[in-house]
């Protein structure tokens, strides 16, 4: 398909004798939110982390913007705008929701050989960051350290550090898992008001959010894409229902 | 062990200027001060002390502030000493190395070339251990370490076990430095320029960039940062401060013997790192200090001082995270920086 940010082809992957990645093929079209749900362990992460390079596909191809991303390293795909959020959020705990969002500016400036310039003072860093802090909802807490934020904002803070990269497409893994209902709203106003500028790949279990958010809905079951399609498409499905939303998780 | 603390951002408030100053102007006075109190030894064992600091703070930079435990730091210690030692030998014998490379006595040169051969020592080393992570890192920079220590060793053209002596002290830009009080100087004035070098640093864009791969590496990866450079670069940053420590301590001594490059050497720059505190920019000098002093003062007391020092280093690292440096911050009623 020519307008697709993202093609996977046939993707295999297999841990010892699990498969986790079994066969899957799927587009993310430009633009689009493309919600990925499925029961826990059919492989939704792993799909992300074979998107972003963390982990080898054994088989199939990944292709972003035409381009092979199977053999490149994660830096190499982050900086040809792909950027991802972790289900257990990955922060500098020692530092700053600031010093955070500022370091990601950082990088996305170019390399970091520079020794002698304090890059704590740095206004080309630090304006850019507390404009990010404050689109996620943060502006209040931007000198607070990481360790002592809450949950609900390390997961702010993990989309904020994201788009700090200017990504083309999100990989979002379970935005809203841990959050309450309020706060789960507010992450899902934040990604609505993204929507359209920023692609996604949305893998999440609130279906409320996923209903809300997403154009169009793959399910994900033992490392098989059983069902794509919209939203009404999904929740008629009856092999969905049977095995996902049938099971008390919707 | 434990997880280095963080270090803090460093406030330029006024008290810590005040200290800074009365620290330098203390030292600068240490050896009249020494002259005084007729404590002719001092100067000569502050001399010590500051340039080990020198060497325990380019191990800090890595294994502080860069999360890279490294157990082989003694490598580039011991090999930026015998860079000294051989090129004084082969002035002495007016023999140059393999025939064309002509020895030298001045450490206008000696220096220098001491930190540029340890920096690519590092480049190569670093290049090859930095492959691994965790434990495996640990136990590669060891085995380098120590096949350094043993190359050296079978070297009997150089001294073998016995090490090499570098009877008269290199010339300082061609200045006479035999006596200890100038080579204080010279020593102080390195160690301040190091130390400076490595308060810019960790606050730079590459200090932000080493800091965030030790407190998550994965997220680093994910802002697009190609995480291995910044090590490598790191880690040849604290071979050459190595080096150079270790060439101002083959001055200083009048001596080199593979003890430079001995696993136990690399063990007690860490202890210094540790004891002062990880991943802090006065840490190593304070850790330097007090453990030279502690196994001065304990091994005049007892020849068992060992028995007493272990302990207490296991109650600093135990009770201080951030090590000496974390107590004096306690003390103060301040954050530990």
């Amino acid at each position: 398909m020519t307008d697709s940010l993202l093609a996977i082809s046939n993707l295999v992957k297999h841990f010892g004798g699990v498969h986790a990645t079994d066969d899957v093929s799927l587009d993310v079209r430009e633009g689009e939110i493309h919600a990925l749900i499925g029961p826990n362990g059919a492989g939704k992460t792993t799909l992300i982390g074979q998107i972003i390079g963390e982990l080898t596909p054994d088989a199939g191809s990944i292709l972003f913007n035409t381009e092979r991303f199977n053999d490149l390293p994660v830096p190499a795909r982050v900086s040809r705008g792909l950027a991802r959020t972790f289900q257990i959020t990955q922060l500098l705990r020692e530092e700053t929701a600031l010093a955070n969002v500022a370091l990601a500016i950082q990088v996305r400036q170019g390399h970091s050989f520079s020794f002698f310039r304090d890059a704590r003072k740095d206004p080309s860093l630090i304006e850019p960051a507390l404009k990010i802090l404050g689109d996620a909802g943060l502006s209040q807490r931007a000198h607070v350290e990481v360790a002592e934020l809450s949950h609900g904002e390390h997961k702010q803070l993990e989309l904020a550090l994201a788009l700090a990269t200017q990504p083309k497409l999100l990989l979002l893994d379970e935005p809203m898992a841990g959050l309450g209902a309020a706060e789960s709203r507010e992450m899902t106003e934040a990604l609505l008001a993204l929507k359209g500028r920023v692609t996604m790949l949305l893998v999440e279990h609130d279906m409320e959010a996923v209903f809300a958010l997403a154009d169009r809905i793959s399910v994900l079951v033992y490392g098989r894409i059983i069902a794509t399609g919209t939203s009404a498409e999904i929740q008629a499905n009856a092999e969905v229902r049977a095995a996902y939303l049938g099971e008390g998780d919707a | 062990m434990a997880k280095p603390v963080a270090p803090r951002k460093e406030a330029r408030d006024p008290l810590r200027m005040v200290t800074l100053v009365a620290v330098l102007v203390l030292l600068a006075a240490l050896p009249f001060g020494a002259q005084l109190f007729e404590l002719g030894a001092l100067t000569s064992f502050a001399t010590r002390i500051v340039i080990l600091a020198i060497a325990a703070a380019s191990l800090n930079l890595i294994l502080g502030y860069g999360g890279l435990v490294s157990f082989g730091h003694a490598a580039f210690y011991g090999v930026g000493g015998y860079v000294v030692g051989i090129l004084y030998a082969h002035a002495r014998w007016n023999a140059p190395i393999w025939g064309f490379i002509p020895g030298v006595t001045d450490m206008a040169i000696t220096l220098p070339l001491a930190i540029v051969i340890c920096g690519l020592l590092a480049l190569v080393l670093g290049a090859i251990s930095l492959r691994t992570s965790g434990v495996q890192f640990i136990m590669i920079t060891l085995a380098f370490a120590q096949m350094i220590f043993f190359l050296f060793v079978s070297l009997k053209a150089y001294g073998g076990d016995d090490g090499l002596s570098v009877r008269r002290r290199n010339d300082f830009f061609g200045f006479d430095v035999r006596d200890d009080l100038s080579f204080y100087y010279i020593a102080l004035g390195f160690a301040v320029l190091w130390f400076w070098f490595m308060a810019r640093l960790v606050n730079s864009r590459f200090g932000l960039v080493l800091r965030g791969i030790r407190q998550s590496e994965r997220r680093m990866a994910t802002i697009g940062v190609s995480t291995y450079r910044y090590k490598l670069a790191a880690y040849v940053i604290a071979g050459m401060g190595a080096g150079l420590s270790g060439a101002l301590m083959a001055n200083y001594a009048k001596f080199v013997s593979p003890d430079m490059l001995n696993w136990m050497q690399s063990g007690e720059l860490m202890i210094m790192v540790i004891l002062g505190g990880v991943g802090t920019l006065t840490g190593p000098a304070i850790g330097a200090a007090v453990l030279l002093t502690l196994e001065s003062v304990l091994a005049a007391w007892t020849e068992h001082w060992a028995v007493i020092l272990g302990p207490l280093l296991v109650l600093v690292v135990l009770f201080w995270r951030g090590g000496l440096n974390g107590l004096i911050a306690l003390l103060r009623g301040g954050r530990r920086d």
